[in-house]
């Protein structure tokens, strides 16, 4: 499999502030789900911010679908790249749903008429079409970024990447955004990096990667990662909802051969349990 | 203040619905201008009747007509009572010092008050019909000419629907904040004006530094998107000259015409 974005040795520090990469290499494998974990702090949305470049690398490269991300190739880089941030409220630029389904084909200097079906066929993809003339402050946050992710279906870019972008929103919401998405991926076969600290978003990915003070952990399919949940703890994560009811059961007296388990699996373990009792 | 940006738009379908805004902004600024040259009872009452066919045109009933004249009321009643008071000339009536009332100088009154009222019909029109992000696409369209001369028109017109879609949202913020500092015991209401803005500053930092963060964020949100400059972009909406602007400016034109004819010279 084909690694989409390569980092390379990068290292970079804000102007008067600690060194936060030193160092740093890691890949991302085309057409999968990476989740990127970490602390607030971790230095996960700067890494974000790197990739597309938005901030400026110090030094090390980071190379994504083989182009170098440097100001020469900045624009190429962000066809490629959609990104969802944190909140709703602040990359909603369009007066009106539709208005901001359009900004990035604008931006692109795409003709009216094909903009037109373009943001049609975006809104309808995320289910936000009959909403197409509302303002923003008429929305929901989970609405918002839907519209946001039109915004980007409607680029049709090659990998997506979600800055905490499921963090202010309610958990079903949150659940909503996630089967979005992963509905996109699937249909348009793309790559998707999410940047979190909710770890039962993590625990969906195809390849969790741990960061914890500017540096990589762990970096593993999320069964192997979340075998070991005191490490886990030892760097500020809490367990996934799974590990923690197999904790809880165990604590009852029910010991379990597993420490984490995903959902599907969870499941038929606990059926195994009832139906041999 | 919401109410005032957003609530004033009534959808609806009708002729001066229908055309386009940059049509309906200039036409509303001639509106003004003729008005200026309106000096007798004739013009006076033939601009009255366009405006009452305007607003028959608009499918808006009259009610919301009396609501954008409400808020200005005192300062109608006020330049009007100006105007009958310190007005010489004419038959008078009653005279007290520097005051005096004549016919003219009511005749005069009437005048301004007719004035005022026309000025106030055609601007709520404009906003009756047209959404702020249609009257911001028409300030583009209006001011087009000037990028001859590198004035950044297309920067302003964003910045103007971006601060336009941003009102309510900082608008929300601030009833939060004024929560949040009510249930501080922070009195917003009450006490000497001092002390009133001495309590709005606890509700104006935290405003300001929500707005800039905003801001912050937008950017790169904006960047991230593909943005580079406001001159290098195609336009989503476009509101095109349509016959329904032709026909109203024709109209609109030989009435002005007409008033020139029988203005007191």
């Amino acid at each position: 499999m084909k690694d989409i974005i390569q980092i390379k040795n990068i290292s970079f520090n804000y102007p008067d502030q600690p060194i936060l990469f030193n160092n740093l290499s890691m890949n991302v494998h085309e057409g999968e789900w990476t989740a990127i974990i970490g602390q607030n702090g971790s230095g996960k949305s700067t890494l974000a911010r790197l990739i597309d470049g938005l901030i400026v690398l110090k030094s090390g490269q980071i190379v994504v679908d083989d182009l170098v991300v440097n100001d020469d190739n900045i624009f190429d880089i962000r066809n490629k790249i959609g990104m969802v941030f944190q909140n709703p409220e602040d990359q909603f630029v369009g007066a009106t749903v539709e208005d901001d389904v359009a900004f990035g084909l604008e931006n692109r200097q795409v003709p009216r008429e094909q903009m037109h079906e373009i943001v049609e066929k975006s809104l309808k993809q995320v289910g936000m079409w009959e909403f197409r003339d509302r303002i923003p402050a008429n929305l929901s946050g989970g609405q918002k970024q839907r519209v946001a992710i039109a915004g980007i279906v409607a680029l049709s870019p090659k990998i997506i990447i979600l800055d905490e972008a499921t963090s202010m929103l309610d958990p079903r919401g949150r659940q909503d955004i996630l089967d979005l998405v992963y509905k996109i991926k699937q249909d348009n076969h793309l790559t998707v990096i999410s940047i979190t600290h909710d770890i039962d978003e993590a625990a969906g990915a195809d390849r969790v990667i741990v960061v914890n003070k500017g540096s990589i952990v762990e970096e593993d399919k999320p069964d192997n990662i979340f075998g070991d949940i005191s490490k886990l703890k030892s760097i500020g994560l809490s367990a996934p909802f799974t590990s923690q009811l197999i904790m809880a059961l165990k604590k009852r007296g029910i010991d379990s051969p597993y420490q984490y388990l995903n959902d599907k699996r969870l499941i038929a373990w606990i059926k195994k349990l009832v139906s041999t009792k | 203040m919401s109410n005032f940006l957003f609530g004033r738009y009534l959808p609806g379908n009708s002729w001066i619905h229908q055309m386009s805004p940059q049509s309906k902004l200039m036409l509303s600024f001639y509106f003004v201008i003729i008005i200026f040259f309106a000096n007798n009872i004739w013009t006076y009452g033939t601009l009255s009747v366009l405006i009452l066919f305007v607003v028959l045109m608009s499918g808006v009933s009259i009610g919301y007509f009396l609501k954008g004249i409400r808020p200005l009321i005192w300062l109608i009643i006020f330049t009007v009572l100006l105007q009958i008071l310190f007005s010489s000339g004419g038959h008078v009536y009653w005279h007290f010092g520097p005051f005096s009332v004549s016919d003219t100088s009511l005749i005069n009154g009437g005048y301004i008050f007719v004035r005022f009222l026309l000025i106030i019909m055609i601007s709520t029109v404009l906003t009756l019909t047209t959404t702020s992000l249609a009257i911001a696409d028409g300030v583009q369209t209006v001011l087009k000419p000037l990028k001859k001369v590198h004035f950044p028109v297309d920067t302003l017109a964003l910045m103007l629907s971006i601060a336009l879609r941003f009102v309510p949202t900082l608008m929300d913020e601030m009833e939060t904040i004024l929560n949040a500092q009510r249930s501080r015991g922070v009195d917003f209401g009450s006490g000497s004006l001092r002390h009133r803005i001495q309590a709005a500053v606890p509700l104006l930092v935290p405003l300001f530094t929500g707005a800039i963060n905003h801001a912050e964020n937008l950017s790169t949100a904006m960047e991230a998107r593909g943005f580079t400059d406001s001159e290098h972009r195609s336009k989503y909406r476009v509101y095109r000259w349509q016959k329904k602007d032709t026909i109203s400016w024709i109209i609109f034109l030989f009435v002005g015409i007409l008033i020139l004819f029988i203005r007191n010279n």
